[in-house]
């Protein structure tokens, strides 16, 4: 069967692609754009590890299909940094040793970027429940919570 | 022939201290790259044929379709791999067999799980090798399977292999079991030490088997070329043990296989063994393309892993002042398919943080028709630390003693004897209970339906093998290849730092990388929380080489003799005392001119590590349990660990952290569940629910550092303790908070519920 062709947006950059009916947006990044920072832990929308947005909403690519990315604007985490300067949450979570392993790492940061921007002042319970779709199976959640409370003050600038 | 080095306690300006870890930046952007993050040009996708069945015999497997159909380029079933005869070899806390090793990577005669390899195929897309699997016919004809621990060992039990006898009964049994092997440590005279006691507190406990649940499924890439030689890349806790096993197998000279590790995405033990590697580089070999394989969640679940599930009784006595006499313990641990459990580390470690003149504890090593065990986390221990620490809180509440309190009559100190072989040096068990006693946790009040729960753990902690080398560059600053994975913990930070500390430079000028196979000596897995210690040791031997070597290039340049030179404050300078006067050179300085003074300085250690120091932890919990839901909810908890010396505490405080939630989940949710057709019917995170963010509080630590004495910078390791007590104090919370106990893991809301109804007066005990 003949493959489609799919015009989107990734980090910004206008990107073309093709892809088979059932490939999902994960595997299209992953494989054909080669933007392995997005992770695939289950493939079944349970562990977080492939978070990006999908026009500024938060999904699991895994369950999305390739070809529903034709022309929405995805964010992944290799779009997160300005350049050379670090998102907030990148720079709390190396300050805050919130990452071990560093799987569930890209998910967790796209994952709790996207809280920030609904709730700037979110309470540890809400950080907790927003990120209760991303499994981390290193650290236990302790510094993650507190490196997106940190992340969250500063970006309040208080 | 054993290295070990003495600590010596000084002013350190590194070690100890919190600094950006190597990884973290890639970590954090996307650029780390794991196993599924690599790819070679031209290359095809591997995908396995697992059985469907639990216990079968394979008649037949017919690959004609699968291999005519356009796009598969290779199919590999038992026939393209050579049997092995009975030979054992260690991996991690765990010794594995090549005859089994052969068969749970590709089943031969039978298959003995559900999801057990049956055929391979490399295709030019996933799509295709899917459809290729669906090809392949295996004929099989169903045997009965057991998957249950106790109905294994039982006489008329399906039998996994006909050829089995239990190991360690004499005489030879005269007909075969599913018991592998059984065990037995004995001291002392059981039968007076129970004379002597005044109570005795006989419980029977049984625990589902758990899977590590490591995010980032097996992945791994292989290139075979014509010449007969292989690179792989895997996410590997031992890419020289790979390495080992995959020639092995293959039949191929060690060093004709180069191995690659990736970043690993979480291990935990259960990246110990070999399960796709051997298959890639043969459908390589076969394809001449490279394979790259990755697993799927439900093939990790199925496949890979878990513990043990286990069957334990524990039987202890003591008198009325809390001193134990008596403790005995049988473990029946299940195998999975093949022998070669965590029973005997469990048996090892079920008494031992208690002083006892009279043990014995019996393990049973059982196979069933489960996947094959791998490590996880101080194998065993959390499943005999439940059975034992839970009987230990009810003799102390019986008693009326506290129950840290009834540990400390007991504790295990420097001189104490083992009932396994050696004795204990000098180790932090009683310091390790007393900050946990003087900690405010523990004296904080409580509310209706809330109680709190102590339990302790011990883990040996492990040296062997281990490589490192360093390289002094042109401007002073250090590149660093180690062969220890860090498996996530922060290792390659804390040998770095090392390093920095020993010669008197900041952390970030060590820049450590972890070294493929051809580049350094063999080195151990991962395991035993040796990285740190072993790593660490290697690490220093190496700077402490390279040192050496700038003295002497200093006792050159300043034409003094090299007695006179000493190294301090990452300077070359004139020892105290000495009558030779000269100009200081930094390591810079040094490095500098290296090539005009003899060649560029570099540092190696080739190492077998020894003098582990064994770690005790004490965990506290606050539970509150929902006698409507039977929901237990965790309030608050503390873990106090030994840990010798923190290196980076910061990513110490991740290890107990993240130990005591994987406990908690083991505690409270996890579970592989069967149908009574022998299938998992979980084998994804939505039905095998792991801990998440909204299940847990912050988790506080103390840091206790005993000094290991060997090793230079104190370091015991500290990766395992933590996951030792979360069951056992969980269970002891349950208990205090609603006067019931759970003898049955996970202690999940039916199991709850079911506890509370059957302690409920008039209801006749099961």
């Amino acid at each position: 069967m003949g493959k489609h062709h799919v015009t989107t947006t990734v980090n910004g950059d206008a990107v073309e692609f093709l892809c088979e009916t059932q490939q999902t947006l994960l595997d299209v990044l992953r494989d054909e754009l080669r933007l392995t920072g997005t992770k695939e832990g289950c493939s079944t929308g349970d562990c977080g590890a492939c978070s990006v947005t999908l026009d500024g909403r938060l999904v699991c690519s895994c369950l999305v299909l390739a070809v529903e990315a034709q022309g929405r604007s995805i964010e992944t985490i290799e779009g997160m940094a300005a350049g050379e300067n670090l998102h907030v949450l990148q720079r709390k979570f190396l300050e805050h040793a919130a990452l071990q392993c560093g799987i569930c790492t890209p998910g967790v940061l796209i994952a709790a970027r996207s809280l920030l921007e609904r709730n700037p002042n979110p309470s540890e319970q809400e950080v907790r429940y927003w990120l209760a779709g991303n499994l981390c199976r290193c650290t236990g959640y302790h510094k993650i919570i507190e490196a997106v409370l940190d992340a969250a003050r500063e970006m309040r600038g208080v | 022939m054993s290295t070990m080095i003495k600590y010596v306690a000084k002013e350190l300006k590194v070690v100890g201290t919190r600094p950006l870890r190597p990884d973290a930046v890639d970590k954090v952007t996307g650029r780390a790259r794991y196993g599924a993050d690599y790819a070679l040009p031209g290359q095809l996708i591997g995908k396995v044929l697992r059985s469907p069945h639990a216990h079968a015999r394979i008649r037949s497997i017919d690959t004609s379709a699968a291999q005519a159909l356009p796009g598969v380029k290779a199919v590999v079933t038992r026939e393209d791999f050579a049997d092995m005869p009975v030979e054992y070899a260690a991996v991690g806390e765990l010794v594995v067999n090549f005859r089994d090793v052969t068969r749970n990577m590709m089943a031969r005669e039978k298959v003995l799980y559900d999801g057990h390899p049956v055929a391979a195929v490399v295709a030019t897309s996933e799509s295709i090798a899917r459809e290729a699997l669906r090809l392949i016919k295996v004929d099989y004809e169903v045997l009965p399977h057991v998957i249950d621990v106790v109905e294994a060992m039982q006489p008329d039990a399906p039998l996994l292999h006909e050829d089995q006898y239990t190991i360690g009964v004499t005489p030879k049994p005269d007909r075969p079991s599913n018991i592998a092997k059984r065990i037995e440590f004995v001291r002392g005279d059981l039968e007076a030490g129970f004379r002597r006691a005044d109570l005795i507190v006989e419980r029977e406990f049984n625990t589902k088997p758990v899977h590590q649940g490591y995010i980032e499924p097996q992945a791994c890439l292989a290139s075979y070329t014509e010449d007969g030689q292989a690179e792989l890349w895997t996410s590997t806790q031992g890419h020289f043990v790979f390495r080992a096993q995959c020639a092995k197998v293959l039949q191929m000279d060690v060093a004709k296989i180069r191995v690659t590790p990736t970043e690993i995405g979480g291990g935990f033990g259960g990246k110990n063994n070999i399960y796709n590697e051997p298959l890639a580089i043969a459908l390589s070999r076969k394809s001449h393309r490279p394979v790259k394989m990755v697993m799927t969640r439900d093939e990790v679940f199925r496949a890979t892993g878990p513990t043990s599930g286990a069957n334990v009784k524990v039987k202890i006595g003591c008198t009325r002042d809390g001193r134990i006499t008596a403790a005995q313990a049988e473990l029946n641990f299940q195998a999975g398919a093949f022998g070669g459990s965590s029973v005997p580390m469990a048996s090892m470690c079920a008494f031992t943080r208690y002083d006892l003149d009279n043990v014995r504890v019996i393990g049973n090593d059982v196979t069933v028709n489960r996947p094959k065990v791998a490590a996880y986390r101080a194998p065993g221990a959390p499943i005999a630390a439940f059975g034992v620490e839970s009987v230990i809180d009810e003799m102390a509440k019986r008693l009326a003693i506290d129950p840290i309190e009834f540990r400390l009559r007991n504790a295990a100190k420097e001189g104490t004897q083992t009932y396994y072989g050696p004795k204990l040096g000098r180790i932090g068990y009683i310091e390790t209970l007393e900050k946990a006693r003087a900690h405010p946790h523990y004296n904080a009040p409580l509310g209706p339906n809330q109680g709190r729960g102590v339990a302790s753990g011990f883990w040996f902690n492990i040296g062997s093998e281990t490589s490192a080398s360093l390289n002094v560059n042109e401007d002073g600053t250090i590149s660093l290849m180690l062969g220890i994975i860090d498996v996530a913990g922060g290792s390659r930070a804390a040998m770095a730092m090392m390093v920095a500390e020993e010669f008197g430079i900041a952390a970030d000028k060590v820049r450590p990388i972890v070294a493929d196979t051809s580049s350094l000596g063999f080195n151990f897995i991962t395991a035993g929380s040796r990285g740190t210690f072993a790593g660490g040791m290697a690490c220093v031997a190496a700077a402490r080489q390279a040192i050496e070597k700038l003295r002497q290039r200093v006792a050159q340049i300043r034409e003094v003799p090299l007695g006179h030179v000493v190294w301090k404050d990452g300077r070359a300078q004139p020892a105290e005392g000495s009558a030779t006067s000269f100009s200081p050179m930094s390591l810079a300085e040094i490095a500098s001119v290296a090539g005009k003074t003899g060649g560029s300085i570099a540092g190696h250690a080739e190492i077998n590590a020894q003098g582990a120091g064994p770690g005790f932890g004490v965990h506290i919990v606050d539970v509150e349990v929902d006698r409507q839901t039977g929901l237990t909810r965790i309030l608050r908890y503390t873990v106090v660990q030994d840990v010798g010396k923190a290196i980076h505490p910061a990513y110490v405080e991740g290890q107990f952290q993240g130990g005591a939630v994987q406990g908690i989940g083991w505690a409270l949710n996890e579970e592989y569940v069967y149908g009574p057709d022998g299938i998992q019917q979980n084998p994804g995170f939505l039905d095998y629910r792991v801990p998440v963010a909204s299940d847990v509080p912050f988790i506080d630590t103390v840091i206790v550092e005993v000094p290991n004495p060997n090793h230079p910078y104190g370091v015991r390791g500290c990766g395992e303790v933590p996951i030792i007590s979360p069951m056992a104090a969980i269970a002891n919370a349950i208990e205090n908070a609603i006067g019931v106990r759970l003898c049955e893991q996970p202690m999940s809301p039916p199991r709850v519920l079911k506890a509370i109804e059957d302690a409920l007066p008039g209801k006749a005990k099961v």
